[in-house]
């Protein structure tokens, strides 16, 4: 397996504009020869696609929704961070870029990061044209919030619907280049599998969701933006039809799986209330800006939060992370609710749940101006969890939201299968072991608006192509592959509900490979995964047939391929005697509980090569050094 | 914690040519807590059991912004409460023993693709007639070059914010989609940025919006009165004044 990461030489600041100097291009006349394939439609495949479209190449956008505007990027509440040094504060590309590689915990690569950070400025001046409506200052000029991991003010945002703003901007230019005819845009479409041809990405299977037809398309060159697993854990932040299956196809098909145990876990949720649960929802991490996190002193204190005196209250936070306070990156917040719970110190019915109090940002700034800023989270609140959290405290506890790993790329954001590209969440690259907050549109946008269109060319001018239709037997053998895996599930007509299967691999995965995690639970997990891997291929009772919609086959198929992840997850994360970022093994943590690294043996992207399943999931690992030049390795201190 | 028995009333048709018909389902044990589409997850699981076939819906978020659910629920498109989605609205709006009565959006230009599912497609379409700025990627001038009064960015921000659910078409008599084309235009229209291209971008949403089969509007404002997101009518008055100076 090649795993060269192709990273340019010569000084960090200059490694991306000399790539673009030496990237081929395709010629004008030449371009509308190529067709692109891009699978999501959310801010990295809208964007990608719509740029690609803008250049004259024909693209085949593909997604589950029955519209593009609904990929699940449309939730992102907070907001995209960018190095435009508006507040004067000392920010720049060098401090964005250095923020999150430290954010990442040192396991991402420089010069992704770098580029990343330089496109920065882009992305905000792009979303401006388009008519994203940012939030302003009186002056009608951007203004700016703070974010957790930065001493900075650097995150531009769109009240809390930063995402959908972003989203709608990728997406209403990806309707222009339908209108144009560029883009032939093909909704309630699932991809099944990917086709490979002589070595080379040229097509997919996809299912048509309303009719339930296999359908085989070929193209020059494969890009997915299909998002990230954390619905592998059943509970999280992502919408209910994120999923894995298409990256998982992918791997099965060659791709390398990089980093699959760097899953983040978002402080700021709302806790779990019941075994009904079907989801849960994040309140955006720009709360913490304002809100204080605490739980009382005293073991089993429940006493309501307003009759808790201030000196009998445990600002767990502020105390042991004096410089960033609230504002630590997502993992320490998480792990620290994680430690109070763990002492008996949470609150609510289960116990599993922190305070985030307004009340001293109330009586600094004024209920008006807490209302302008968070109005809409708080009412959002206020509809799920029935309390007001002007006058209570809100309760919050950590939650599965991100999911850093994913399939591995080069710095061209191509896989280790040639003409097949990742970008966005589907991809490993930028925030090594967590990201940081604001990051996600970023990276999602960075990736397609301004590396995809210049790689993707490079590769279509680099390559030759030999004529492929859809007859080819490749594409046969894959459109069969999917349509047998779907009558088989048909078949079994067992006794257990789909959810029910997925409520059981969820729980798994939260108690053993979810905030901590130990080699001896892993290993549990691992044998408890298998197990029920293989009652489900006995028991799962799948309704109705394939020729026609039914979202619970698609359920039932895409939870086939979490099965087999979930094992992989837990074998990366065995694999990694380390604790780093979002990752922390309970064997190597100070006894502050903080992340004890292993840089001699662990900095390197874990990349799994697929074997097969059989009983047991059989993998090889690679592994890709990473190489610091230009920052050096330090323990993060937040303190 | 207290558990409800609710009666449900669900328009099932099996796909756009079957007629369909309302069936009744008895669900014991539903939590205050849960959500409405919580609660038809929780039917599901027991027709799924019962070797039924469970009813479909559209869903994804569940957070009240990707705009998926979009069901009437006791005459009303996302049900009782002000402002809420259907995927935001709780069980603990509803008391043991009530009958909900829950359906697909009704309107020629949404047709049924199975039980509450229809097919949205026709406001993708009005939005790729002209409902964008036309900038290709790469030639975007600085950010803050352009100042935009804070006033005026809230005010496209209050139209931007519609999630393209369709419950305007669903409860206006007309089935018009002007709420939704009107929002799009008072968001785009009163922004600097969009002003090179008004005229036909208002030209061209309206022209495609009566294309697709969407009634015209009668002041009856009821899209309003159901709209998830709270955007207001006068959306409709500016696109109606946008489109008559273009045309003009």
């Amino acid at each position: 397996m090649n795993l060269d990461p192709k990273i340019p030489s010569g000084p960090l600041e200059e490694k991306w504009k000399t790539h673009l100097k030496d990237v081929k291009l395709v010629s004008p006349n030449n371009k509308r020869k190529y067709s692109v394939i891009v699978v999501g439609t959310g801010l990295a495949g809208a964007s990608a696609a719509a740029s690609l479209a803008e250049l004259g190449y024909n693209v085949k956008t593909f997604c589950i929704q029955d519209s593009a505007r609904r990929a699940h990027s449309i939730a992102a509440q907070g907001g995209i961070n960018a190095a435009k040094n508006y507040q004067n504060d000392g920010d720049s590309v060098w401090r964005l870029f250095y923020d999150t590689i430290k954010g990442g915990d040192y396991r991402s690569r420089e010069a992704n990061v770098y580029r990343l950070a330089e496109n920065s400025n882009h992305i905000i001046d792009q979303a401006v044209a388009q008519g994203v409506p940012f939030g302003r200052e009186y002056g009608g000029l951007l203004d700016n919030r703070s974010f957790g991991g930065a001493q900075v003010s650097r995150t531009f945002y769109s009240r809390g619907q930063t995402g959908q703003q972003l989203l709608l901007g990728a997406y209403q230019a990806m309707m222009k280049e339908v209108h144009s005819g560029k883009i032939q845009n093909y909704p309630r479409q699932e991809m099944m599998d990917l086709v490979v041809v002589d070595g080379k990405a040229r097509g997919i299977i996809t299912r048509d969701l309303v009719s339930g037809e296999i359908q085989k398309w070929y193209a020059d060159a494969v890009v997915l933006c299909t998002g990230g697993y954390g619905n592998v854990f059943y509970l999280s932040t992502n919408a209910k039809n994120s999923n894995v299956t298409a990256a998982w196809r992918c791997h099965k098909r060659g791709a390398a799986f990089a980093n699959p145990c760097f899953v983040q876990i978002h402080p700021t949720c709302i806790p779990v209330s019941g075994d009904y649960q079907s989801k849960l929802t994040l309140m955006s991490e720009s709360l913490r800006n304002d809100g204080r996190v605490w739980v009382p002193k005293k073991k089993g204190d429940k006493r309501k939060p307003n009759e808790i005196p201030e000196e009998e209250r445990y600002y767990f936070l502020e105390e042991r992370y004096p410089s960033f306070g609230n504002l630590v990156p997502r993992d320490v917040a998480s792990r620290n609710a994680k430690l109070v719970t763990d002492d008996g110190l949470g609150v609510g019915e289960t116990g599993l749940a922190v305070y985030l109090d307004f009340r001293d940002a109330i009586k600094r700034e004024g209920k008006d101006v807490i209302q302008a800023k968070y109005g809409n989270l708080f009412d959002m609140y206020e509809n799920i969890a029935d309390e007001n959290p002007y006058e209570t405290p809100m309760k919050i506890f950590p939650a599965v939201h991100y999911t850093m790993g994913g399939l591995w790329v080069d710095y061209n954001l191509m896989s280790n299968i040639p003409g097949l590209f990742v970008a966005g969440e589907a991809n490993f690259s930028d925030h090594g072991a967590n990201r940081l907050g604001a990051s996600a549109l970023m990276q999602g946008l960075s990736d397609g608006y301004f590396i995809i269109p210049y790689t993707v060319g490079n590769y279509l001018a680099d390559n030759d192509f030999s004529k492929v239709t859809t007859d080819h037997e490749a594409f046969t053998e894959a459109a069969e592959t999917s349509a047998k895996q779907l009558d088989k599930l048909l078949s079994i007509q067992g006794n257990k509900t789909i959810i029910e299967f997925h409520r059981e691999l969820g729980k798994i995965m939260w108690d053993k490979v979810g905030i901590s995690r130990s080699k001896e639970g892993l290993e549990s997990a691992i044998s408890q995964i298998r197990k029920l891997r293989e009652e489900f291929w006995q028991n799962v009772r799948v309704p109705g047939e394939a020729g026609y919609y039914n979202k619970y086959l698609e359920y039932a198929h895409r939870l086939v391929d979490y099965f087999e992840l979930a094992e992989l997850m837990a074998l990366d994360a065995i694999d990694r005697n380390e604790s780093c970022g979002c990752h922390l093994r309970d064997e190597y943590q100070s006894e502050e509980g903080e992340a004890i690294r292993n840089d001699d043996d662990f900095a390197y992207v874990a990349a799994w090569e697929y074997l097969g399943v059989n009983g047991k999931l059989e993998t090889k690992l690679h592994k890709e050094p990473l190489q610091f030049e230009f920052v050096e390795m330090k323990q993060r201190s937040y303190k | 914690m207290s558990e409800m028995t609710i009666n449900l009333k669900i328009w099932r048709q099996k796909n756009t040519t079957d007629a369909g018909r309302f069936e009744d389902y008895l669900l014991p044990g539903v939590n205050e807590h849960m959500s409405f589409l919580e609660m038809l997850d929780v039917l599901n699981e027991k027709l799924m059991k019962e070797g039924g076939d469970p009813v479909e819906f559209d869903h994804d978020c569940r957070e009240g912004i990707c705009g998926s659910c979009n069901m009437v629920i006791n005459g009303r498109a996302h049900g009782p409460k002000h402002q809420t989605a259907a995927c935001q609205l709780h069980m603990r709006n509803y008391n043991d023993g009530d009958t909900i009565v829950i359906e697909p959006p009704r309107a020629a230009s949404f047709p049924v693709i199975k039980d509450l599912v229809v097919d949205r497609s026709a406001l993708d379409r009005i939005i790729e007639a002209g409902g964008y700025i036309s900038v290709k990627t790469g030639a975007a001038p600085e950010a803050n070059l352009i100042p935009v009064p804070q006033e005026v960015s809230n005010q496209a921000f209050d139209y931007a914010t519609c999630i393209g659910c369709g419950a305007c078409v669903a409860a206006c008599p007309n089935s018009s989609a002007s709420l939704f084309t009107g929002a799009k235009l008072s968001h785009l229209n009163s922004l600097p940025q969009g002003q090179p291209e008004k005229d036909k971008r208002s030209i061209a949403m309206v022209h495609q919006m009566e294309k697709e089969g969407f009634g015209d509007c009668s002041n009856y404002a009821e899209c309003e009165a159901v709209c998830p997101v709270g955007i207001s009518i006068s959306a409709i008055a500016q696109m109606r004044r946008d489109y008559v100076k273009a045309v003009f």
